[in-house]
């Protein structure tokens, strides 16, 4: 008879490295990932129960997969749905002769890894595309509601809701959990890639050297990131994707480091990470060989050219314009265009910089968006310290302050403006 | 729709407001979240409030009055003040709470006004 702590850690393996792929295998069959997840939790109960007394099995995930599917056939049998689910479910978790065309894709589980099936069907059009994140999370990840909750302030109750309903609408609906057609690939991978970046964080502000990854799920995201790479290797943006997330990764140590919030520019370099900056630099060269340049390769590029300028103590900073000129080309955002302004006026001056932020606001499409985008605030005050316009800046300076979300970042911008009041 | 966004204050929290020395950045951060709000166009009202100390508490029961030096409970977290806001819905709600100075320190809670009774 087996520990009981060896059978729970085998389970506790199990859960973590394998759910998503059972999830999908058994989703993609049924189009009902909430009946998956259901008949997924009950095999994990079912082991939790039995194998501390019985043994742990020789394959543990097929076991999983076995109880799992039962329980879903015992399910549709109930329903009175047998007749259009039961076959292929039954052929689909009965022991089968391994598909010498399935082989390449099959892992050491003997089942197809089809979680990229997964991520397009959470990233379907048909699916509000607030809830692409959120259904990662949980579908792939295993992610409780409440946690997805807390990283998008939303209500616990509300995310719940709105997983059980986005879920009912793939089944529902019948979302295919094909993947997508060729001629639509590369819009069907933008949301899935979206997704992945949001789960990262709120977006990538760098105007004062925020940093995307404290409010979000940003190792979940690296995660996902690393596991779309691995299943779309030929395709350059999840590479762009994944580099960015590393830059930022890379990073982190040095911002925490000290008394909160350090800028970039005065972020102490030796600190960042150079295995994971080696490997954000070398994905990213593995995608430009794709000569196939999109979104997130430039925003990666971005942080790399910001990197390679600290260590070598000269900001190239006319190139990152350019690179954020071809970043709005592609995807115009709010970030995008304040990260642009903040560029300018380090590669031509202050004012320069201050008349790119005034052609953002005169958008009336943006208007309103800036005037609670705490980083445009950051900036504007910034440069209007620059210029030595001290009342205004302070002003900008509180208006920052009141939109802020971080403690750190409070405190960094509270200390700026102390500084610019006892000048005036 | 209105929500109360309530403020909850520990006691390093009302110690640092109260002190000289350090109440200067805590209550501007306070300001410009005020500021902010009303600049959006979504507040409508609120105030901070004195510490826990200086609150009086009162039942009245069978006609007598019982007050007593304190305030109601006895927990960690008390209430330092509150913000009204009236925005579309909970979500919205939520992402004001979050830049809501208390919400990275001690935390927030938000409640919906209670709608007016049917005529």
């Amino acid at each position: 008879m087996d520990e009981p702590n060896e059978s729970s850690r085998v389970i506790e393996h199990a859960a973590r490295t394998s759910y998503g792929r059972l999830v999908a295998f058994l989703a993609r069959r049924t189009r009902d990932i909430a009946a998956a997840e259901d008949a997924l939790a009950d095999a994990f109960a079912a082991a939790l129960r039995t194998w501390p007394t019985s043994g742990v099995p020789e394959r543990p995930e097929a076991w999983l997969l076995a109880a799992a599917g039962n329980r879903l056939l015992d399910q549709q049998r109930r329903a009175d749905t047998a007749r259009r689910h039961g076959p292929d479910l039954a052929s689909a978790t009965a022991p089968r002769e391994p598909d010498p065309m399935e082989s390449a894709a099959t892992s050491l589980l003997g089942m197809p890894d089809e979680r990229l099936h997964m991520l397009f069907a959470c990233a379907h059009p048909a699916i509000d595309a607030a809830m692409h994140t959120p259904l990662m999370l949980q579908a792939v990840l295993g992610l409780e509601a409440n946690k997805i909750a807390a990283a998008f302030i939303v209500s616990p109750t509300a995310m719940a809701q709105r997983l059980v309903r986005a879920k009912g609408k793939i089944r529902d609906a019948g979302i295919s959990f094909d993947l997508p057609p060729r001629e639509q690939l590369g819009e069907r991978l933008d949301a899935v890639l979206d997704a992945i970046y949001a789960a990262f964080g709120s977006g990538w502000d760098d105007v004062a050297g925020a940093d995307a990854a404290s409010r979000g799920l940003a190792d979940e995201a690296v995660f996902l990131g690393r596991m779309l790479v691995d299943l779309m290797p030929d395709q350059p943006e999840p590479l762009g994707l994944l580099a960015l997330m590393l830059y930022c990764q890379a990073r982190r140590a040095a911002r925490a480091a000290g008394t909160g919030f350090t800028p970039l520019d005065q972020q102490d370099a030796s600190r960042w990470s150079r295995p994971l900056l080696a490997e954000a630099e070398s994905l990213l060269r593995r995608a430009s060989e794709q000569r196939q340049f999109g979104r997130f390769q430039i925003e990666a590029a971005i942080q790399s050219a910001h990197v390679d300028g600290a260590l070598r103590g000269q900001t190239d900073w006319p190139a990152i314009v350019r690179l954020y000129d071809g970043l709005l080309a592609i995807a115009p955002t709010l970030g995008a265009a304040v990260g642009r302004a903040a560029a300018i006026a380090e590669a031509q001056g202050p004012s320069a910089g201050l008349s790119a932020l005034d052609a953002i606001d005169a958008h009336a499409s943006l208007h309103a968006d800036m005037a609670t985008y705490q980083p445009a605030w950051a900036l504007r005050a910034h440069l209007l310290a620059m210029l030595g316009a001290s009342d205004a800046a302070a002003r900008a300076y509180e208006r920052a302050i009141g939109l802020c979300e971080d403690d750190s970042v409070r405190r960094f911008l509270l200390g700026r403006l102390a500084a610019v009041q006892s000048t005036s | 729709m209105r929500y109360a966004v309530l403020v909850y204050e520990n006691e390093a929290d009302f110690k640092e407001r109260s002190d000289p020395k350090t109440m200067g950045p805590y209550m501007a951060a306070y300001g410009a979240y005020s500021a902010a709000l009303h600049e959006a166009g979504v507040g409508v009202g609120g105030a901070g409030l004195q510490p826990p100390s200086t609150a009086t508490t009162l039942r009245v029961r069978d006609g007598r009055r019982h007050v007593q030096d304190g305030p109601f409970a006895d927990t960690k977290e008390r209430i330092g003040g509150f913000f009204l806001i009236d925005v579309p819905s909970l979500d919205v709600a939520l992402e004001w709470a979050a830049k809501c100075p208390a919400a990275s320190r001690c935390g927030v809670e938000v409640r919906p006004e209670l709608p007016p009774p049917p005529k």
